[in-house]
């Protein structure tokens, strides 16, 4: 295949793994909403049956409308899109760097599209696990935000790297950066989720500890590899400027996401501390991550400014 | 744990002002600009500290009243965590049935049980004490899962030491940048440097012996549409001396490839354009024939840069403003359109007056001050013109250019033991947030009316201590092995 050729598939594999998201995200509202209609049927079916016949044919009404969860076959053509989608982004993402001739990760629209793939990745990692299709709408969208982003403000031509980025550091860093990220994100959507799980439709989601403990999980998991991507950056920065640390912005930045989610991990584990601070922390420190990774980049003159915006 | 809790976002919140105000230990020349700018706003800012946010006396107490909380927390934790390893696990409590787990009846003598039971944790490296009821149960307890809470005092501990890594190179460590120009040396004494910062402690006057010589400098840009002018390539090919080596060696440094000699590093960190100028004075004396170092501005390098000819009568200056590729548009004025010499021009402005130079006052080579001067002229020259300066003052002629590099040399004694002890940190991390510490407990309890090797009563229970965790597991697994064993 020739280059422009390969430019071309490139941008064909990212566009078509948007669309196969997008029905994805379609296919996983369609089943929260249809979470929320079982949920008023069985109130309404429970409601009938206790008035026919003094409650006790409750518990197998109630069986017999869980069993056809008609959301559920949404949410399994939506894991299956979403696998697809991770898939196709995989192969335009390794053809943006065979076109390239490089390392895909260049520039703006190279590092979002291959975040969007770290979240994708660990959600569908995760999901191996355990039943996370209630999950899926709310990995999905930041997901396809992060990608509707790269192919409209971010896209640039492909080029090959300035002399500071060539590097194997760039790469060890970077892997562990998105990895990192991809998990604080599954993160903040957990999170976000236990602090409205008590609200209207929100119920029909795992109960609040259950997520708590879940964004427990995913944040103990991606801390430590965000230390490592800190680190790396650190002995990266040493070998090309003389210095590991300059407290340049983007570093201050990593810095302030890296002690947010030690404060997360503290407030988990002291005695008396509501959970649901902790989540709120949780979410803050996705906040200076997100402020780090767009923010700096765009807005703050910072030596990593290799955006190509 | 609160106070670290507030400590650690104090920590997050002071470092803010850092990544948006700019910072004099990076960018000098924005600070002074944006006080400059803000005539109110600047001073009060930096008499607070908010343009060195990280050196600033707030900034340490808050990262200080941290590492105090640190060591306080630790230092204890440290004696009853060693304690803790050399005690066997507590006995199984009284009442297991309110841990869950499980209730058999196995056919077998209660010692028996339990030491099977004892084999099998030991095996799968559990903790392990026996032990009796008064009223004739025997018990086995396990606990595993130490290492949560070593791995956490060595992560806590190795940020006390990756704090101490940074002291010694902020103590003992130096840096200095200087700028080379093609074919011209260096040798490592302080004198030689253009800017030289080092620690408290670190020796100036005793650098590290050794000299280099810039060969040649290879510089390549994107000539392709995307991202045209881009660097693709610079490197610096140097000659290295060192006491004690017969003959020099050479070296190729490029960006991510810093020349390593002995403890100190030499970076190259950037490079630009030297023109070669002929200046006469109104006598036609030549008072300057050399290459004149000037700053790049922008990312197609129009470089400005000035001279100053203190010896002519009236004194002599001019502004420079060097174009590789030059074009020249009503809104920009002169500018360079690529970074590599395609079509080169200077754009010179002259004066003629007084320096200022013999009032004491240092000044930079890079700037002109104009006050006691009247401008003669301006004038654009191509390579190989000469423009004869008005009023009889002389002239000044543009031969061609060389390229120069600029270096960073460092030296920090610190970054090993940084190193290590933040590799040290990421494996205790790990330790302590994926190690679960457990306990596992084994009863067997005769049934009353039981004759010998008749049926045992075993109960089997284990609780995690992290929340959002439990022992199923482990206890399901030790069921079937036990039933494996036992029956
Ligand atoms: C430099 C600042 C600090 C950072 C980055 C930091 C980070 C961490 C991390 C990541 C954990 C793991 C949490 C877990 O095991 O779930 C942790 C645990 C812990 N930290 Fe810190 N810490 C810092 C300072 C402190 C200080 C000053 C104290 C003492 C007051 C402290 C006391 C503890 C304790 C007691 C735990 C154990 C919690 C547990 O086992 O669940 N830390 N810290």
């Amino acid at each position: 295949m020739d280059s422009l050729g390969l430019a071309d598939s490139s941008n064909n594999f990212i566009y078509a793994a948007m669309v196969t998201l997008f029905i994805a995200t379609v296919l996983f509202s369609v089943s929260f909403a249809a979470g929320r209609r079982k949920e008023s049927q069985i109130q309404m079916e429970s409601a009938k049956v206790l008035v026919e016949s003094g409650g006790s044919r409750l518990q197998e009404s109630v069986s017999e409308v869980t069993r056809l969860e008609p959301g559920h076959r949404a949410a399994n053509i939506g894991m299956s899109l979403t696998w697809l989608s991770a898939a196709m982004l995989l192969v335009g993402i390794v053809l943006r760097g065979m076109w390239a001739g490089r390392v895909p990760w260049g520039n703006m629209y190279e590092f979002s599209i291959t975040s969007a793939l770290g979240i994708l990745l660990v959600f569908l990692v995760w999901s191996t696990q355990r039943d996370l299709r209630w999950l899926g709408l709310f990995v999905t969208i930041p997901t396809l935000l992060t990608l509707g982003l790269a192919v409209t403000v971010l896209y640039t031509e492909a080029a090959q790297l300035v002399p500071a980025l060539k590097s194997y550091w760039l790469v060890i860093h970077v892997f562990a950066a998105i990895i990192g990220g991809g998990a604080f994100t599954v993160g903040a959507a957990t999170a976000g989720l236990s602090l409205i799980s008590d609200k209207g439709w929100f119920r029909q989601l795992p109960s609040r500890e259950k997520l708590e403990g879940l964004t427990h999980r995913i944040i103990s998991f991606s801390f430590p590899i965000w230390t490592f991507a800190v680190v790396a950056g650190a002995i990266w920065a040493e070998n090309a400027w003389g210095r590991y640390w300059g407290w340049d912005p983007k570093e201050t930045w990593a810095f302030i996401t890296w002690v947010v989610f030690a404060a997360y991990l503290h407030a988990r584990s002291t005695a008396g501390w509501k959970h649901q601070k902790a989540s709120v922390i949780a979410l803050v420190g996705w906040l200076s991550f997100l402020i780090n990774y767009f923010g700096v980049n765009i807005f703050i003159n910072s030596l990593h400014s290799y955006a190509g915006v | 744990m609160k106070t670290a809790l507030i400590l650690l976002f104090l920590l997050a919140l002071a470092s803010i002002p850092g990544s948006i105000l700019p910072q004099r230990g990076t960018n000098p020349i924005l600070v002074e600009q944006w006080i400059t700018d803000s005539p109110t706003l600047g001073p009060i800012f930096d008499s607070v500290g908010l343009f060195d946010v990280f050196g600033s006396p707030w900034y340490s107490a808050v990262y200080i009243l941290l590492f105090i909380s640190l060591i306080g927390c630790v230092l204890p934790r440290l004696g009853l965590h060693w304690k803790a390893m050399r005690r066997p696990p507590p006995s199984a409590p009284k009442n297991l049935s309110r841990f869950g787990g499980g209730e058999f009846e196995f056919a077998g003598e209660p010692e028996v049980i339990i030491a099977g039971a004892r084999a099998i944790l030991k095996k799968e490296r559990w903790r392990t004490v026996v032990g009796q009821d008064t009223n004739g149960g025997h018990w086995v307890a396990a606990e595993k899962g130490y290492l949560r809470e070593t791995g956490n005092l060595v992560f806590h501990f190795s940020l006390i030491l990756i704090l101490v890594g940074i002291g010694i190179g902020g103590l003992f460590g130096w840096r200095g940048n200087v700028i080379v120009r093609e074919g011209e040396g260096f040798s490592n004494t302080l004198t030689q440097y253009d800017a030289w910062g080092g620690g408290r402690l670190s020796s100036a006057d005793n650098l590290p012996e050794f000299s280099f010589t810039l060969e040649s400098f290879n510089v390549e840009f994107e000539r392709g549409n995307a991202q045209s002018g881009a660097p693709r390539l610079f490197e610096a090919n140097m000659v290295v001396d060192q006491p004690g080596e017969s003959g020099s060696t050479t070296h190729l440094v490029e960006v991510n490839q810093p020349l390593v000699i002995d403890s100190a590093k030499v970076f190259l960190v950037g490079h630009g354009y030297a023109p070669h100028l002929i200046v006469r004075d109104s006598q036609g004396v030549v008072v300057l024939d050399d290459a004149v170092v000037f700053l790049p501005q922008d990312g197609n390098f129009t470089s400005t840069g000035v001279i100053k000819i203190p010896d002519a009568d009236p004194q002599l200056g001019f502004r420079g403003l060097f174009l590789p590729t030059t074009a020249v548009d009503e809104i920009r004025g002169p500018h360079s359109i690529f970074p590599a010499p395609d079509d080169v021009s200077i754009f010179f402005g002259a004066w003629a007056g007084d320096l200022g130079l013999d009032d004491g006052v240092p000044q930079s080579i890079y700037t002109l001050n104009v006050e006691d001067m009247t401008q003669l002229g301006l004038d654009p020259l191509r390579i190989g013109q000469r423009w004869t300066l008005p009023q009889g003052a002389g002239s000044i002629e543009f031969t061609g250019y060389e390229r120069w590099a600029s270096f960073q040399l460092a030296y920090d004694p610190g970054k090993e033991l940084a190193l290590t002890a933040a590799i040290l940190a990421i494996a205790g991390l790990s330790l302590s947030l994926f190690v679960q510490r457990r306990r596992i407990w084994v009863k067997a309890g005769e049934v009353p009316g039981r004759t010998p090797g008749g049926r045992v009563k075993v109960e089997v229970a284990g609780i995690a201590k992290a929340s959002g965790h439990d022992a199923t597991e482990q206890v399901d697994a030790l069921v079937e092995l036990l039933k494996g064993k036992v029956l």
